[in-house]
C-alpha cells in the first residue's frame, strides 16, 4: 500500500516536471502530430511517382498506346528521350525506368514475329525498381494483347490468376507508414524521456535525495514508468484517433483499446530500457551516444522498414528479441487484420518479459548511480 | 600607459534585466584605475552582472560602459581592447577545461591571444614558476584541487598580459590557506606590473578588508563606495560586514539581530552517529581516508574544509548513499543498512545542490514530501502549516521554487528536510552562495532545531564564521580529518588568534610534506621581451586551431566517446548491412488445392520450385486460409477453387485465386509482383502448352536491371547505409559539443577572447570531421571486406563527396546546437531532425523525386539526398566526375549557408 502511495506521488511529481518543459512537449506534439502526417504522405513504400522515360524509335500506334498507359499516380508521365542519352541520364538518377521501343514494334507484333521490348531499371533504387518493373510489364503485356485483341480479336489466355490483396485491398502505404512512424515514435520518445529523466535527476541531486527517504529504488524506476508512459499513451491514443482517423481518414480494422493495451505494455519495455541507459550513461552526450546504437537498429530492423524475411536468419533470430519487433509484429495484427487477443497473446508477453529483464537490471545499477554522481 | 588613466571603467545608467529579475538598477559608477577594486555583496545582487559587462561578454542592455577610453557597446572596440582584459568568470576553474593538462589549458589561452611559440613557452614557464605550479603542469585540470584550478585560472588569465585583471569571486570554497596564498600571489603581480588594475567580486568580507576601494551592492544597486577605512567610519562600525549591514536599506536590516546561540544542555551524551575508519576510494584515488568521529545527540556538529576534500563523500557514506570501502559507521548504535527503510523515517538530508523539484511550487514540493513519509494528510496540514509559519514561506507558497532568490530556496529546501520531524539532519554546504543575512536566518533555525527540539545536526561548510558557531568541528583537508574539537579548543590548541589561522596552521602542518614550498618570485624575463603586441587579425588561422587541438585532445581522453563514436558507425553499419535489405524472400504460403487434379498441380509445382517461397502445411478451408492470414502465420495463400483441371481441358477460362496479407505493403506489392511473374512463366512454359492451349505471348520483354545485374540490395543498401551512418553520428557529435560548452561555461572564452565565431565553429568542426573521415575509411573496408561491395566508380570523388558531405552534416549538427540550450534538446532535437529525413526522405528506400511535395522539401533541404547518389554512383553504378557533379555542387553548396547561418545565430556575447 505504502508502495502504491510512493510510486503514484512520484509519478504525479514528474508529470508535472514534465508539464514544465515546453520544448519537450513540442517535440512530443510534433513527433505524434506533424512527423506522423509526413511519413503518411511519404509514399515512400510504394511504386508512386516513378520516373519514366521512352525511347520509342517505332512511333506507331502501339507504341503510344503503351507510353500512355503508364499513369500517375504510379508513374510520373513518360518523357520522350532519344538513344544516345540514355546512360548519362540513368548515370544521373533522372530516370528509373527507361522503355525502349525497337523500330517496326508495331509491325513484328502483329506479324506475330515476337519482337523485345527493353525495360531499363536503375537497380540502385531499390524499392522502385523491385515493384515498377513488375508493373512496366504488367502494363506492357495488357497493352499489346489489347492492341491485338482488339485489331484481331485475339483471345485472352485461359488460365488467369486473381491477386488479391487482404486487409489493405488498395495497398496504401499511408496506413503502414502512419502506424509504424508512430511505433517508432514511441522507441524514440519513451527511451530518450526516462533515461535523462534519471540522467536530470542526478544532475540535480535530487536522485541522491531520493535514495536517502524511505524509497525502493524499485517505487522510483516505477514511478517513472508510469508517468512517462502515461504521457506517450495518451499522444499515441490522441495520435490514432485525431492525426490518424479524423485527420488523414485512414479505415482502423481492429480494435484500438487492444492496441492501446499493446501499447501500454510495450511503454514498459522501452521505459524500461531508458531508465537501463540512465543509469549506465554517466552524461547526457554518452546517453546520446548510447540512444543510437539501441535506437537505431530497434527501428531499423523492426520489420517497420524492410521485411523481417529478407534478413539472415541469424539476425532475424536476434531481432526476435527485441520487443519492438512483436510490436510491429502485433500492431500489423491488430490494426489492419483486426485480430484477438487469442492471436497476439504471444507477442504480448513476449515483450512484458523482455521489458520485465531490463527493469530488473535498472533497479539493480540504481545504487551504483548514487556512487558515480560525485 | 593605463596607470595615468584615471578610472579603468566608466558606467553610466546600467540596467539589466533577466526576464522579470532585475540584476542592475540604473548603475552609474566610476571604479579607478591602477589598484585593486572589490565588489561585495551577497551573491545575486548584481556583482557579476556588473564584472561580464566590464569584460565584454554580456550585451550591454541600457546605459554606457567605457573600459580604457572604449565603448563597449560598439563591437569594434570591443574585438580591440579584449586583448588587454582578462576575465576569470565564476566557479572554480569554469572557462577551463577539465580534460586539458595544466600545460594544455594554457596553452589554448596563449594561442587564442596570437602568441608565437617562443614567447608563449617562456610565459608559460614563468607563470608556472611564479604560481608553484611547475610540477603539476601535465596534470589534468579536473584532478587539481580547489586553489590549484584557481591558480590555474589566474595563468591562463595572465598568459596575454593583460591591463585589467577582473575575478569573480575567486576565492568562494577554496580552503583558507590556498586563499590566503592567491592574494599573496595577486600582490606579487601586481608588485612586478606595475598599474594593473584589478577588479575583484567576493562575498569574503574579511578579504575585502585588504582591497584599495570598496563598492557595496545589494538588490542591483550601489550602497556605497569608498576605502574599507570610509566605508567603515561612514557608517561608524567596527568590522566590513556590519558597516554592509549598515548599509542595507531599513527594510531588509528589520529584524536583523546578532546571532544567540544558547549553550548546549547535554541530556545524554549517546552517540546519534559514529564513523569508524570510514574510507571511500574510487578507482585508485582515495576521497576519504580513515575518518573517525561521533556525535551526539543534540549536537551541531560541523565538517569544516575546502571543496573537493572528502566532505561531501564522507557525508554520503554517512547517508548509505555510498557504500564505503572499509570501516563502519553506525547511526543510533547500528551499523547503517541502506535496505533498512525504517531509520530512514529519522534522517532529513539536504544535498549540495539544492534538492528541491524546481518545476513544483513550494506547496508541491513540500507536499510531495510529506506523502513520501506517509505522514497522514491532516497532520501533515498541519506540520506543513507550521513549517511555512516558522520559516517565513507563506508569500511565496505558490511560486515555483526556480523563481526564489536563493536564499529562500535554501530555507524550503531545509523545511523540505525535516517535513518528517527527523532526529538527524546532514547538510551538505546548505549556505553556499546565499547572503550573510538570509545565512543568519538559516543558523537561526538550525539552532532552535538543535537547542529545542534535540535534532543532531551535522554540517559541513567552508565558511569559518559558519565554523565557529557548531559546537564540535573537524577540520578536512584531502580525506583525512586534520583536527576533532570545539572551535575554540583548536584555537587554543594552536595558540593563534582566530579559527582561520588555526586552520591554516594545520594544513600547513598537513602539507608540509606533501608540496614543495611555494617558489620565490623569479626575475620577470618575459616581460621584458614582451614589447610588440601581438597583432589580433580578423581571421587567424592560430586562434581556429588553438580550438581544433583542444576538442581533439578532449574527444580523445574520453575514451567512451571516442570509442563510440569510431566503433558505433562499424557496428551499426554491420547490422544494418545484413538487416536493411528490401530483398524480398523467405516468404512463407500456403495452399488450399480444391482441384486435387494433375493440371492444379502443375500450376502450383510453378511457385513451390520458387527460390522466394516456402511452403508451408496446405490449408484445409476457406476459414482456416483467412484465420492463418490473420495470425501471420503465411503470407499469401493460393486457392484453386474446384474444376480448375476440367475447366482447363474444356478451354473454358480458368481462375486461381491469390490473397495476399497487405500489413505491409511494401511486401504484399513485391509478392504480386512475383506471383504475377511465376504465372507468366507458366503461361510460357512449353510442357504446359498441350494442356492449356495458350498461345505465347505476342511480344518479349526484356528488363535489364542496371548497375546491379542480380538485383541484390545490398549493392544499393551499403553504400546508403554509408550515408546514413555518416550523416546521423558527425551531426549528433557536434551537436553536442557545442552545447557542452554553454552548459559548462567554457562558452564564455568565446565572449571574452579575440576568437571570432567563425574560428570557434569551424575550429570545432575539424575534429569532427576527422573522426567522420576514420569512420568512412573503416566503413569502406567494410564495405569491400566484409559485404564484398567493390567500388566501381572514381575513388577520389568519393573521397571527396564524403569529404563536403560530413563537413555539411557536422554544419547542420552545429546549427541545431546553436539553437538549443541544454545537452538534452540538442540531442533530442538532433535525433529528431535528422533520423527521420535521412531513413525516409533522402532517397535512401525512395528517389526523392518520386516523394509527396512536403516529403520532398524536407528531403532536398537535408545534405544526404545529394550524398545518396554520389555513394551509390561511385560504389555499384562506377561513375566518376562526369555524371556526379551536380551532386557534388549541391552538396558544397549546404557548406557555406549552413555555416553563414551558425555564425549568424552564434552570439558574440552573453545576453
Amino acid at each position: 500500500m505504502r508502495k502504491a502511495e510512493n510510486i503514484f506521488w512520484l509519478g504525479i511529481k514528474e508529470l508535472r516536471s514534465f508539464l514544465h518543459d515546453f520544448v519537450l512537449l513540442g517535440f512530443v506534439v510534433y513527433a505524434f502530430s506533424l512527423a506522423v502526417v509526413m511519413q503518411a504522405r511519404s509514399n515512400s513504400q510504394e511504386l508512386h511517382n516513378a520516373s519514366i522515360a521512352f525511347v520509342d524509335e517505332d512511333n506507331s500506334e502501339l507504341s503510344r498506346r503503351i507510353a500512355h498507359a503508364f499513369l500517375p499516380p504510379y508513374f510520373q508521365l513518360p518523357q520522350q528521350i532519344v538513344e544516345k542519352d540514355v546512360v548519362s541520364l540513368m548515370n544521373k538518377g533522372k530516370y528509373t525506368f527507361v522503355i525502349d521501343i525497337p523500330p517496326d514494334f508495331e509491325q513484328y507484333v502483329l506479324a506475330r514475329r515476337h519482337p523485345a521490348i527493353q525495360i531499363d531499371v536503375d537497380a540502385t533504387a531499390m524499392v522502385q525498381a523491385g515493384l515498377g518493373s513488375g508493373y512496366a510489364q504488367q502494363i506492357i503485356t495488357t497493352e499489346v494483347a489489347d492492341f491485338l485483341s482488339h485489331s484481331e480479336g485475339v483471345k485472352l489466355s485461359s488460365v488467369n490468376l486473381d491477386v488479391r490483396i487482404a486487409f489493405n485491398p488498395n495497398v496504401t502505404t499511408a496506413w503502414f507508414t502512419t502506424v509504424m512512424g508512430i511505433i517508432n515514435n514511441v522507441t524514440m520518445l519513451a527511451i530518450i524521456l526516462a533515461g535523462a529523466a534519471i540522467i536530470r535527476e542526478r544532475e540535480h541531486g535530487t536522485m541522491d535525495h531520493l535514495l536517502v527517504m524511505p524509497l525502493a529504488p524499485f517505487e522510483i524506476a516505477m514511478s517513472k514508468v508510469w508517468a512517462n508512459g502515461l504521457v506517450i499513451t495518451v499522444a499515441v491514443g490522441l495520435s490514432l484517433y485525431l492525426v490518424i482517423r479524423w485527420m488523414l481518414a485512414i479505415p482502423i480494422a481492429g480494435s484500438i483499446p487492444l492496441f492501446m493495451v499493446g501499447v501500454v505494455i510495450y511503454l514498459f519495455f522501452a521505459t524500461a530500457i531508458g531508465i537501463f541507459l540512465g543509469t549506465l550513461a554517466r552524461s547526457m552526450p554518452q546517453l546520446g551516444l548510447l540512444f543510437m546504437l539501441v535506437y537505431l537498429p530497434m527501428n531499423m530492423l523492426s520489420g517497420s522498414n524492410t521485411p523481417l524475411e529478407s534478413m539472415p536468419s541469424w539476425l532475424a533470430t536476434v531481432m526476435e528479441a527485441s520487443p519492438s519487433t512483436h510490436f510491429v509484429l502485433f500492431a500489423q495484427s491488430i490494426l489492419y487484420r483486426g485480430a484477438g487477443l487469442d492471436v497476439v497473446w504471444p507477442q504480448f508477453l513476449a515483450v512484458a518479459g523482455v521489458g520485465g529483464l531490463f527493469f530488473g537490471f535498472a533497479i539493480l545499477r540504481f545504487r551504483s548511480v548514487a556512487a558515480q554522481s560525485t | 600607459m593605463t596607470a595615468r588613466e584615471s578610472s579603468v571603467a566608466h558606467i553610466e545608467n546600467v540596467t539589466q534585466r533577466y526576464g522579470k529579475m532585475v540584476a542592475l538598477d540604473d548603475v552609474t559608477i566610476d571604479l579607478p584605475a591602477g589598484c585593486m577594486v572589490g565588489l561585495i555583496g551577497p551573491d545575486g545582487v548584481g556583482k557579476s552582472s556588473l564584472l561580464s559587462i566590464i569584460a565584454g561578454a554580456r550585451q550591454i542592455q541600457s546605459g554606457r560602459v567605457i573600459v580604457l577610453d572604449n565603448d563597449m557597446a560598439d563591437p569594434r572596440h570591443r574585438a580591440e581592447i579584449c586583448p588587454r582584459i582578462a576575465y576569470m568568470p565564476q566557479g572554480l576553474g569554469k572557462n577551463l577545461y577539465a580534460d586539458l593538462s595544466v600545460r594544455e589549458n594554457i596553452e589554448f589561452f596563449g594561442r587564442l591571444f596570437g602568441q608565437s611559440r617562443a614567447k608563449r613557452d617562456a610565459m608559460i614557464s614563468e607563470l608556472l614558476w611564479s604560481t608553484g605550479l611547475a610540477p603539476f603542469s601535465d596534470r589534468m585540470a579536473k584532478k587539481l584541487s580547489g586553489g590549484m584550478r584557481q591558480k590555474l585560472g589566474l595563468c591562463c588569465c595572465l598568459i596575454h598580459d593583460p591591463d585589467v585583471l577582473i575575478l569573480d569571486e575567486p576565492t568562494t570554497g577554496v580552503d583558507p590557506l590556498s586563499r590566503r596564498r592567491f592574494w599573496e600571489l595577486i600582490d606579487q603581480i601586481r608588485a612586478r606590473r606595475n598599474g594593473m588594475s584589478v577588479l575583484v567580486a567576493t562575498a569574503y568580507m574579511d578579504e575585502a578588508e585588504e582591497f584599495n576601494w570598496l563598492v557595496a551592492m545589494n538588490a542591483g544597486k550601489v550602497l556605497g563606495t569608498g576605502t574599507p577605512t570610509d566605508l567603515k567610519t561612514q557608517t561608524s562600525a567596527s568590522s566590513l560586514e556590519d558597516a554592509f549591514i549598515a548599509l542595507l536599506p531599513e527594510q531588509a536590516r528589520r529584524g536583523h539581530k546578532a546571532l544567540q546561540i544558547p549553550p548546549r544542555r547535554i541530556i545524554s551524551a549517546d552517540p546519534v552517529i559514529v564513523a569508524r575508519d570510514l574510507t571511500c576510494r574510487f578507482g585508485e584515488f582515495t576521497a576519504v581516508d580513515k575518518v573517525n568521529f561521533t556525535i551526539e545527540r543534540g549536537e551541531i556538529f560541523g565538517f569544516v574544509g575546502s571543496n573537493g576534500c572528502g566532505k561531501s563523500t564522507t557525508m554520503k557514506m554517512l547517508t548509505g548513499l555510498l557504500p564505503p570501502s572499509e570501516g563502519e559507521a553506525l547511526l543510533f548504535s547500528k551499523p547503517l543498512d541502506s535496505s533498512d527503510m525504517s531509520s530512514r523515517y529519522r534522517v532529513g538530508y539536504m544535498s549540495q545542490s539544492f534538492s528541491l523539484y524546481t518545476e513544483l511550487t513550494v506547496q508541491q514540493n513540500l507536499e510531495l514530501h510529506a506523502h513520501l513519509f506517509h505522514i497522514p494528510a491532516q497532520r501533515a496540514k498541519a506540520r506543513i502549516a507550521e513549517l511555512v509559519d516558522s520559516f517565513g514561506l507563506k508569500e511565496y507558497f505558490d511560486q515555483r521554487t526556480l523563481d526564489l532568490p536563493l536564499g529562500i530556496r535554501q530555507r524550503v529546501s531545509l523545511a523540505v528536510a525535516i517535513v518528517h520531524e527527523p532526529e538527524i539532519l546532514i547538510l551538505d554546504e546548505p549556505t553556499s552562495g546565499v547572503d550573510p543575512l538570509a545565512r543568519d536566518r538559516f543558523w537561526e533555525i538550525l539552532i532552535n532545531l538543535s537547542r529545542n527540539q534535540e535534532v543532531t545536526i551535522f554540517i559541513s561548510t567552508h565558511f569559518m564564521n559558519e565554523a565557529e558557531r557548531c559546537d564540535r568541528i573537524s577540520l578536512m583537508d584531502s580525506g583525512h580529518v586534520l583536527a576533532t574539537d570545539t572551535p575554540a579548543g583548536l584555537v587554543k590548541a594552536r595558540g593563534v588568534a582566530t579559527l582561520e589561522d588555526a586552520f591554516i596552521s594545520y594544513l600547513e602542518d598537513a602539507t608540509r610534506q606533501r608540496a614543495t614550498a611555494p617558489a620565490p618570485a623569479s626575475p620577470n624575463k618575459a616581460d621584458e621581451t614582451a614589447s610588440p603586441t601581438p597583432q589580433h587579425p580578423l581571421f587567424s588561422l592560430q586562434r581556429l586551431l588553438a580550438y581544433t587541438i583542444r576538442e581533439a585532445l578532449e574527444l580523445l581522453r574520453d575514451p567512451i566517446r571516442l570509442g563510440f563514436s569510431l566503433f558505433g558507425t562499424t557496428l551499426l553499419m554491420l547490422v544494418f548491412g545484413f538487416g536493411v535489405s528490401t530483398d524480398v524472400n523467405n516468404l512463407s504460403f500456403a495452399v488450399l488445392d480444391q482441384d486435387q487434379t494433375p493440371e492444379s498441380r502443375a500450376y502450383l509445382e510453378e511457385l513451390r520450385g520458387s527460390a522466394y517461397f516456402i511452403e508451408k502445411p496446405v490449408i484445409a478451408n476457406e476459414a482456416e486460409l483467412l484465420s492463418r492470414l490473420k495470425s501471420g502465420d503465411i503470407k499469401a495463400a493460393i486457392e484453386i477453387p474446384p474444376n480448375f483441371g476440367l475447366d482447363i481441358k474444356r478451354g473454358r477460362p480458368a481462375w486461381v485465386s491469390a490473397l495476399v496479407d497487405g500489413a505491409m505493403p511494401f511486401r504484399a506489392e513485391t509478392i504480386r509482383g512475383y506471383l504475377q511473374g511465376m504465372h507468366q512463366l507458366y503461361l510460357a512454359d512449353p510442357t504446359i502448352y498441350t494442356t492449356a492451349l495458350a498461345a505465347p505471348p505476342p511480344s518479349n520483354i526484356e528488363v535489364r536491371f542496371k548497375y546491379n545485374q542480380d538485383f541484390d540490395s545490398i549493392y544499393a543498401m551499403v553504400p546508403s547505409n554509408i550515408a546514413l551512418l555518416l550523416g546521423l553520428f558527425p551531426a549528433i557529435l557536434m551537436a553536442l559539443a557545442i552545447v557542452r560548452e554553454k552548459e559548462l561555461g567554457s562558452i564564455t572564452n568565446l565572449y571574452v577572447t579575440p576568437v571570432t565565431r567563425i574560428e570557434f565553429l569551424l575550429g570545432k568542426q575539424l575534429p569532427y570531421v576527422a573522426v567522420a573521415m576514420a569512420n568512412f575509411s573503416l566503413m569502406l573496408l567494410m564495405a569491400l571486406f566484409v559485404f564484398h561491395v567493390p567500388l566501381k566508380g572514381s575513388f577520389p570523388i568519393l573521397l571527396v563527396g564524403v569529404l563536403i558531405y560530413v563537413t555539411a552534416m557536422t554544419a547542420y549538427g552545429m546549427l541545431i546546437s546553436i539553437f538549443t540550450s541544454t545537452q538534452i534538446a540538442a540531442l533530442f532535437g538532433t535525433a529528431i531532425l535528422t533520423v527521420l529525413p535521412a531513413t525516409q526522405f533522402a532517397g535512401m528506400m525512395t528517389p526523392v523525386s518520386s516523394l509527396a511535395p512536403g516529403a520532398q522539401i524536407m528531403g532536398r533541404a537535408f545534405p544526404m539526398t545529394y550524398f545518396v547518389p554520389i555513394s551509390v554512383g561511385a560504389f555499384t553504378k562506377g561513375l566518376g566526375f562526369a555524371d556526379l557533379w551536380t551532386d557534388l555542387v549541391a552538396l558544397a553548396v549546404f557548406v557555406p549557408v549552413l555555416a553563414l547561418l551558425s555564425v549568424l545565430m552564434l552570439r558574440k556575447q552573453e545576453r
